[in-house]
């Protein structure tokens, strides 16, 4: 009696064992698989940019990387076609140059009046506006640059066609604000109210504190939003490829109409011969791109972390 | 003397004050006005037959049934592909990985790739999906490559969410013996899952909002009938407004803002939908 309840006590043993070795077997592959889902982010973005150097360096056996960033015509089916950046480059920069200062002001402005003057309430309130804002699609924002903004600059300025650079830079500013204001405004909110209350105590207005104690302490986060705000600017594609013109001639004035690299890549690439010259051209020109957000980005992170770090004792 | 000087402290004061407003103004009324305007623009074209029927002549007339249906089926492709992936890469974070380099080097590709370009992302799918994997131009290479824009979204998110689940859960689980996976697939991911749904739902509108990746990959402006497989290409409506609004001469301006009208209830219905999530997991959590 007491050798068989031995046994059957062993026999449980060894299968309880086994099974206990089967499910860790299953575990250890349930979490194979999570590493490697974990390591996606790095393999999608090495991938991005495999892709693009293997499209897109081809290009330079064709034309010298100084003829192709610095040439004036970019005459892809012309016979012998060239490959000319330079408008798009321009165009690029003018454009977030433009939104960049309109929009960083009002950006700025508005945080800290959601940050320091706005009642509670209302701040409540106008948050979810400026989150709507940052959730309608671009191509919207770009159908309403086209149908209501570009004839408002036309009769403005006078121009033959309100589809200009001028245009697409005001859309983008728009499109840059949401952004530009929650970082701005999160820095603020961590400015630590003994600094405004010290401020106060000396017989500081509203404003004198704000203007002399928020905004530089809040300085690098505001930066950060800033930076955050030219790369969305730099990528942004639909918006500047609807309303912006599409003139391939280098831009001189804000009311030309122009080309983005964005837009050069969307509306170029389907045209494009797989593999062929454009193809490969266009490949280039999103390499500079990626290569522009990708700096823009790495900054707005490093000065972000700055920030986190200032007040953190 | 010093009253002059009080009072003109107080008159720029109140001029900077005003300009605050003001700026809050510009940012806030823009976006009033855009809803507004498309309701009332777009509201006169939206009949049973728009949401139903087949475009005719070119998009003038007839209906966006299968730019709507596109469009759902996009979303649930990206959502298909980027959930599943980005939970397990948000549980690998939060729950096995240890603070060394290849963490680092994770989260940095995480945030940079938040930040890149949407028409990289096209080139991106149209030289992998479309021709390397030889998925061609289709629903299936265009849901990958919104897949891929949507990783860094759903991996933020739902590491927010596990790592908001209290630590004395898992320890609680871990006390009776159950296994780590166990803990995380029974205690930690049911606690985290309003954060993640939240996220995914914010991703897919993300996705439809989307032009300049799928105008790269596959999106067609007319096609007779509905897709019929993955491999086919397919309409969308973020496109079709694109090319009703920017290439079709005589479009009636009606026709336009009710396709405008449509794609903006569809993105901002999904957007309120992860608002509403996240206020009320935030209530039940404080009561």
């Amino acid at each position: 009696m007491a050798m068989l309840q031995r046994q059957i006590t062993a026999a449980v043993k060894v299968s309880e064992t086994r099974l206990r070795q089967r499910l860790r077997l299953g575990e250890r592959v349930i979490e194979g698989w999570i590493f490697l889902a974990g390591l996606l982010a790095i393999v999608v973005l090495l991938g991005i940019i495999f892709i693009l150097f293997k499209e897109g360096l081809p290009i330079f056996a064709y034309t010298s990387p100084w003829e192709f960033l610095f040439g004036t015509e970019w005459c892809p089916v012309s016979d012998p076609p060239t490959f000319g950046i330079a408008p798009f480059f321009v165009s690029t920069l003018m454009i977030t140059l433009i939104a960049t200062v309109i929009a960083v002001p009002v950006g700025v402005a508005c945080a800290a009046y959601l940050s320091e003057v706005a009642p509670k309430r209302v701040a409540e309130a106008i948050k979810p506006i400026v989150e709507i804002l940052a959730g309608i699609p671009s191509v919207m924002m770009g159908f309403i640059g086209l149908a209501l903004l570009s004839p408002l600059v036309q009769s403005a300025f006078k121009l033959n066609t309100g589809l200009c650079g001028l245009t697409a830079a005001i859309m983008l500013a728009l499109m840059s604000l949401p952004i530009i204001v929650s970082v701005s405004e999160d820095a603020l909110h961590a400015v630590p109210r003994e600094f405004k209350e010290a401020s106060y105590a000396l017989g500081a207005t509203k404003w004198e504190t704000i203007w002399h104690v928020c905004i530089p302490s809040a300085l690098s986060g505001i930066a950060a939003a800033i930076l955050l705000g030219v790369g969305r600017a730099i990528g942004e594609t639909m918006t500047v490829l609807m309303v912006a013109g599409g003139a391939l001639a280098v831009p001189v004035s804000p009311t030309d109409p122009m080309t983005t690299m964005t837009a050069a890549i969307a509306s170029g690439i389907g045209n494009a011969v797989r593999g062929g010259l454009q193809y490969q051209a266009l490949f280039a020109v999103g390499l500079i791109l990626f290569a522009l957000t990708l700096t823009v980005n790495i900054s707005a992170e490093r000065v972000l972390e700055r920030q986190k770090r200032k007040f953190t004792r | 003397m010093t009253t002059g000087v009080v009072n003109s402290r107080r008159i720029s004061q109140r001029t900077a004050l005003t300009f605050l407003g003001l700026a809050t103004a510009i940012t806030v009324v823009p976006v009033l006005f855009i809803i507004i305007y498309t309701i009332i623009n777009g509201g006169a074209a939206i009949s049973w037959d728009f949401l139903t029927q087949f475009p005719s002549q070119a998009g003038r007339a007839g209906g966006i049934l299968p730019a709507i249906i596109g469009t759902f089926y996009l979303m649930l492709g990206t959502l298909v592909f980027a959930l599943p992936l980005g939970v397990m890469a948000g549980i690998y974070l939060t729950e096995y990985a240890r603070d060394n380099w290849l963490t680092r080097l994770i989260n940095l590709a995480i945030v940079n790739l938040a930040g890149v370009p949407s028409i990289v992302f096209g080139l991106f799918g149209l030289s992998v999906f479309v021709l390397a994997f030889n998925f061609g131009l289709s629903l299936l290479a265009a849901s990958l490559t919104l897949a891929c824009q949507a990783l860094a979204m759903v991996i933020t998110s739902s590491r927010e969410a596990i790592l908001a689940v209290p630590r004395e859960y898992r320890e609680g689980s871990l006390a009776i013996g159950v296994t780590k996976w166990q803990t995380v697939r029974y205690i930690v991911l049911p606690q985290a899952l309003p954060g993640i749904i939240t996220g995914a739902v914010l991703a897919i509108s993300r996705a439809a909002g989307e032009t300049a990746p799928i105008l790269v990959v596959g999106a067609a402006f007319l096609l007779p009938k509905l897709p019929q497989s993955p491999f086919d290409q397919f309409m969308a409506l973020s496109y079709h407004l694109y090319t009703v609004s920017a290439h079709v001469p005589n479009m009636p301006k009606e026709t336009v803002w009710g396709v405008a009208l449509v794609l903006l209830v569809v993105v901002l219905s999904f957007d309120m939908l992860a608002a509403a999530i996240r206020i009320k997991t935030r209530r039940r959590k404080q009561s």
